[in-house]
């Protein structure tokens, strides 16, 4: 077990019309898909395929009624809000009252990396081309998580597993882990409470909007496990963990570190690996203590009574992984995973030290030492309004805008991937997961293709009556491996789909 | 920045006149080390948005997720 499983991440943009506060923001959120859509995307525009969609499956085995369901929870009703598939397999919508872009299936954290950061890219351009139409205020889009007046909006992470793994497993082993990752993951945030009325600083974006330990809920009464049970797979072998507890990162290493120890820790509780007794004494409380202390020195108490930093609750997490690993694989563990354990060890040994020593590769210490530097030169309170500006701003996704950026053009932020190809993976699929045969067929055959999904891709065929539908529920198969040659030799959409039908999806 | 933080290597045969001039490299490290910030905040500067109160006062948004 390593840190390679089929995952991905959804990321919400904050999004403003510049000069307008009270601008309606599904329809600038519609503005930003559609232009995207209409600049990027050949000829007919595939839709969703909602039928497989069930987000009021619970992962403890019952289904919420949908009448005793918030609204916000019926997301697959196709409400006509913008909704489109790209050609690297990624999902670009509006997600309420925000523009969202969802990974094609990767199996790696850098690959994580790599097409969230395309989802970047994609969400800059979209903006962009917003722009263009004549009379129309420009668009502004933030990677963050809060507004700092009350209101948050997610970052998620999915993760597949085995569905043998008992849920209980799960969630016991995994709310210490969450509860203290933000150390290392934590995006940052100036202000503290929902509604950021206290002038302080603290490590994650999210850590104040969550309220109970383990629930289905994602927008009110947040949980810190979700249970949402929607595997887009074979739902006897898989489920699939629907993380809502995270920042989005505009750090690479911080991504990087968040999905690579969180899919490391998962291999753990899949092997039943985890017998150290971790569990929290309070676990929402333990949560925003954590993030409300950015000296990383105040503790938490566990259930056993034993108090604990966040930082040694993952060094906990980090011993048993390292242990993990070579027992299993010994010298012969991949090279990501040996990088995802060095990485984090390194990581967690300075912020010991001291945070400021990481502010090369986490948000949440870049951003605090940027305002620690304004506060230094402008003798700044933490109330004044400068500083908020720098912790939105920082989020900013124009290049020449956001600090982020500024930062990463001076060389002050480690990078992990080249611009080069995070702008192949704006357009290219990642080649072992079924997202490289929904973005190919997308990519070649434009007009054939009614509709796709996650786990379907729905083709309108000349001189057939009906739509053809093409399951894709194994996320490893559609590789190109297995269909790249086939795909490459068919010169329309009818002979790829005959040829499927003929030999099975490959 | 680990980068910064970087020492010089010392080895056991240095000589004090060494020393003393590796304490004048930290200091010149220090000085390009604050000019270096300083060139950083003026550029940011120049990025910020206008009148930073109004500006984060009408970043309004709505739930999500």
């Amino acid at each position: 077990m390593s840190v390679r499983r089929v995952m991905g991440t959804e990321v919400e943009y904050g999004i403003s019309v510049q000069g307008q506060p009270h601008a309606n923001p599904m329809t600038a959120s519609s503005q930003v898909v559609n232009a995207y859509a209409a600049s990027a995307l050949r000829a007919r525009r595939a839709r969703w395929d909602f039928e497989e969609e069930a987000p009021l499956r619970d992962a403890r085995g019952f289904d919420l009624s949908r009448d005793a369901a918030d609204p916000s929870l019926l997301t697959d009703e196709d409400l006509g809000l913008a909704n489109v598939i790209l050609t690297n397999g990624a999902r670009l919508y509006v997600d309420h009252a925000h523009p969202e872009y969802s990974t094609p299936e990767v199996t790696t954290p850098l690959d994580v990396v790599r097409w969230d950061r395309a989802g970047e890219q994609v969400m800059l351009q979209a903006a962009r081309q917003a722009a263009q139409v004549p009379g129309s205020a420009s668009i502004l889009l933030y990677k963050n998580n809060t507004d700092n007046k009350g209101v948050s909006y997610g970052a998620h992470e999915n993760y597949l597993m085995r569905r043998s793994t008992p849920f209980a497993d799960i969630v016991k082993h995994l709310i210490p882990f969450f509860v203290s990752r933000q150390v290392v993951c934590g995006a940052g945030r100036l202000g503290v409470g929902q509604d950021g009325s206290e002038h302080a600083y603290q490590i994650s974006q999210r850590a104040d909007f969550f309220e109970v330990e383990v629930g289905l809920e994602t927008t009110l009464k947040r949980p810190i496990i979700n249970t949402r049970d929607e595997p887009h797979a074979d739902p006897e072998k898989y489920r699939r963990l629907h993380v809502i507890i995270g920042d989005a990162n505009l750090s690479e290493v911080s991504t990087y570190l968040k999905v690579g120890t969180t899919s490391l820790v998962l291999a753990m509780i899949e092997a039943g690996y985890i017998t150290r007794e971790l569990a929290l004494a309070t676990p929402v409380a333990s949560l925003r203590a954590i993030s409300h202390d950015p000296t990383c020195r105040s503790t938490v108490r566990l259930a056993s009574g034993r108090a604990v930093t966040g930082v040694q609750l993952q060094l906990e997490y980090l011993e048993l992984a390292t242990k993990f690993v070579q027992e299993r694989y010994g010298d012969d563990a991949d090279p990501q995973t040996v990088d995802v354990l060095a990485r984090w060890e390194s990581v967690l040994t300075r912020l010991e030290r001291d945070p400021l020593e990481c502010a090369r590769e986490l948000d949440w210490v870049a951003k605090l030492r940027l305002l620690e530097h304004y506060r230094d030169r402008d003798s700044l309170g933490w109330e004044d309004p400068k500083l908020h500006l720098i912790d939105l701003q920082y989020a900013d996704i124009r290049p020449e805008r956001g600090l982020y950026h500024r930062l990463v053009e001076r060389g002050r932020m480690e990078r992990l991937v080249s611009p080069e190809e995070v702008a192949r993976a704006v357009h290219e699929p990642p080649h072992d997961t079924r997202a490289y045969f929904r973005g190919r067929v997308l990519e070649k055959f434009p007009d054939g293709v009614a509709a796709a999904s996650w786990d379907s891709v729905i083709f309108d065929l000349p001189g057939r009556e009906a739509l053809q539908r093409v399951p894709t529920m194994d996320p490893l198969r559609g590789t190109r491996k297995r269909v790249g040659e086939l795909i490459d030799r068919c010169d329309t959409a009818e002979q790829l789909f005959r040829a499927l039908t003929q030999q099975s999806t490959g | 920045m680990a980068q910064e933080h970087k020492q010089p290597k010392r080895s056991a045969e240095e000589t004090s006149a060494e020393e003393v001039e590796e304490s004048t490299d930290l200091a010149e490290r220090k000085e390009q080390l604050d000019e270096d910030i300083d060139a950083l905040l003026d550029e940011i500067d120049d990025v910020l948005e206008t009148n930073a109160e109004d500006f984060v006062k009408s970043f309004i948004q709505k739930g999500g997720e």
